[in-house]
């Protein structure tokens, strides 16, 4: 094929350029999905409790993701401030992961258990009532919003379809155990739980 | 990761390597042919938009070699070619590892001359103060505030106020095991009028009056059900956690509304546990920070003590 051929038919270069950068695909991205570091669940990992994946939900709603990271990567500095540092499996369940790459605020990937409910439920009020330099927004109507307990179930069966083993009996009983909790409470639990599971290891 | 995966990667890239020296080296046989700068490839765009054909500069010539050199020692060295380790045994983790305990041992030098000294003491110190308020920056200022002066619900560290007292060794007890704080409801207990006629009473320890309630009936109620924990006098008890009720400092708001809804529902507080997060050493300064907060007259007073 001769060189002008190619350089003047943008359609037939378009496919050659896919094919050259799908060698790229092939050595970075394919073995990521046969990997056993990034495919199975880290000790103590458990799909999400019905209320932390509407806590989930939640985050991923509110745009979280856009200030704040869950990726402690392996970095003195980071582990000295947030613990240990992140390890693949521990987002195995993570539909989509939340590493985020932006941090305006602090690192939450071991968040949970930091604080108190309390603390959780007034700064996300009102961030500055606690932490008067904080330029977070506060997401008061969280308070009073309930969370849809019809959609739970349906969640977690689309969730089990992409591989997170949620059984049936956590399906059949998920509407009933977020039956009447506000967002607020929801995305508290959700928070508490984040890098919980690590604790026997790291 | 599987070794026919692995055997994939290193095939891919290795070819591609040598494919790209292979590209270079057939365009530099064109060097030896008989060509002039300024000959074009031929080709012609749009009527008379025409390319050079000139050869290979030699300094960009070496530099893609020297990029193919370093990059096939940088993956004889390093991980990357699929599952290969490299022969320098580098890994992330090893690396970080390796920090950790750089860091631990220099920190160690730093923090020897503190261990086990009574905060008290270190208070004193400029150095040990420093470090301090570094640690509370980074561990505790979320709740008590930069500036040490708390936010309804989390205690003010600098009005001389302690809810489990205030001596040095107290508050390393405190910062190393947590405290957990907990005011039972009484709504059951007292009814809607107990309450208010409990919280009347309240506020008149710290001379204030309430809107509605009995004092006199408030102090009945107080007598059989609150003494136990906050004192007969209202004072408090600091080895419960009892606040005093008395000095007008109040930890979960001070309205009447505020102090009708503790006695009510109740209150649970907790403040965590820093000692394996932290170690002795470094709660020792962070004691000797929180004992700084309250001037120096206070710690000269404690000094002399």
């Amino acid at each position: 094929m001769k060189h002008e051929t190619i350089e003047k038919n943008v359609g037939l270069l378009g496919v050659l350029i896919a094919i050259v950068i799908s060698f790229g695909g092939l050595v970075e991205i394919i073995p990521l999905t046969l990997s056993r570091e990034t495919t199975q669940p880290a000790p103590g990992i458990a799909p999400y409790p019905a209320l932390q994946l509407e806590g989930r939900d939640i985050y991923l709603r509110e745009g979280c993701y856009n200030c704040h990271s869950q990726m402690i990567r392996p970095l003195r500095g980071e582990t000295e401030r947030y613990g240990h540092y992140s390890l693949a499996g521990e987002s195995v369940y993570d539909h989509p992961f939340q590493f985020g790459s932006k941090r305006t605020g602090p690192d939450l990937a071991r968040v949970g258990g930091k604080y108190t409910d309390e603390w959780q439920r007034l700064h996300l009020v009102d961030p500055r009532d606690l932490v008067p330099e904080s330029n977070m927004p506060g997401f008061p109507w969280l308070q009073t919003a309930k969370v849809d307990a019809g959609l739970t179930p349906a969640k977690m069966r689309a969730l089990r379809k992409v591989g997170v083993p949620y059984t049936d009996a956590q399906i059949a009983s998920a509407s009933s155990e977020v039956q009447g909790k506000t967002e607020m409470e929801a995305l508290i639990a959700y928070l508490q739980g984040l890098g919980t599971a690590s604790q026997g290891w790291r | 990761m599987s070794p026919i995966v692995s055997a994939m990667i290193i095939a891919i890239v290795l070819l591609n390597t040598a494919a790209m020296v292979w590209l270079l080296l057939w365009m530099r046989k064109r060097r030896g042919e008989p060509q002039t700068a300024g000959d074009t490839t031929g080709h012609v765009w749009d009527g008379d938009l025409r390319e050079y054909n000139n050869p290979l500069p030699r300094w960009w010539l070496w530099l893609f070699l020297i990029s193919v050199a370093f990059a096939l020692a940088y993956l004889l060295l390093y991980p990357g070619l699929g599952d290969r380790r490299g022969t320098l045994g580098w890994t992330q983790v090893k690396q970080w590892e390796e920090m950790q305990a750089a860091q631990e041992r220099s920190a160690r030098s730093i923090l020897a001359r503190f261990d086990g000294r009574d905060p008290a003491a270190l208070a004193g110190d400029p150095a040990a103060v420093a470090i301090g308020r570094n640690l509370f920056a980074n561990n505790c200022a979320a709740c008590h505030g930069s500036d040490g002066r708390g936010a309804t619900g989390f205690p003010n560290l600098t009005d001389g106020d302690w809810l489990w007292g205030g001596d040095p060794e107290t508050i390393v007890t405190t910062v190393s095991q947590g405290r957990v704080g907990v005011m039972a409801p009484w709504i059951d207990v007292l009814g809607e009028k107990g309450v208010d006629d409990a919280a009347a009473y309240v506020l008149s320890l710290s001379g204030r009056k309430a809107p509605k309630g009995d004092v006199a009936a408030g102090q009945a109620q107080f007598n059989t059900y609150c003494t136990a924990c906050h004192g007969p006098d209202g004072r408090g008890n600091t080895a419960v956690g009892a606040p005093n009720l008395t000095d007008g400092i109040w930890l979960h708001g001070g309205s009447a509304a505020k102090v009708r809804e503790t006695i009510a529902h109740g209150r649970q507080n907790a403040m965590p546990a820093q000692e394996a997060r932290l170690g002795d050493t470094r709660i020792r300064l962070l004691a000797a920070y929180v004992i700084s907060l309250r001037g120096p007259t206070r710690v000269a007073a404690l000094d002399s003590r």
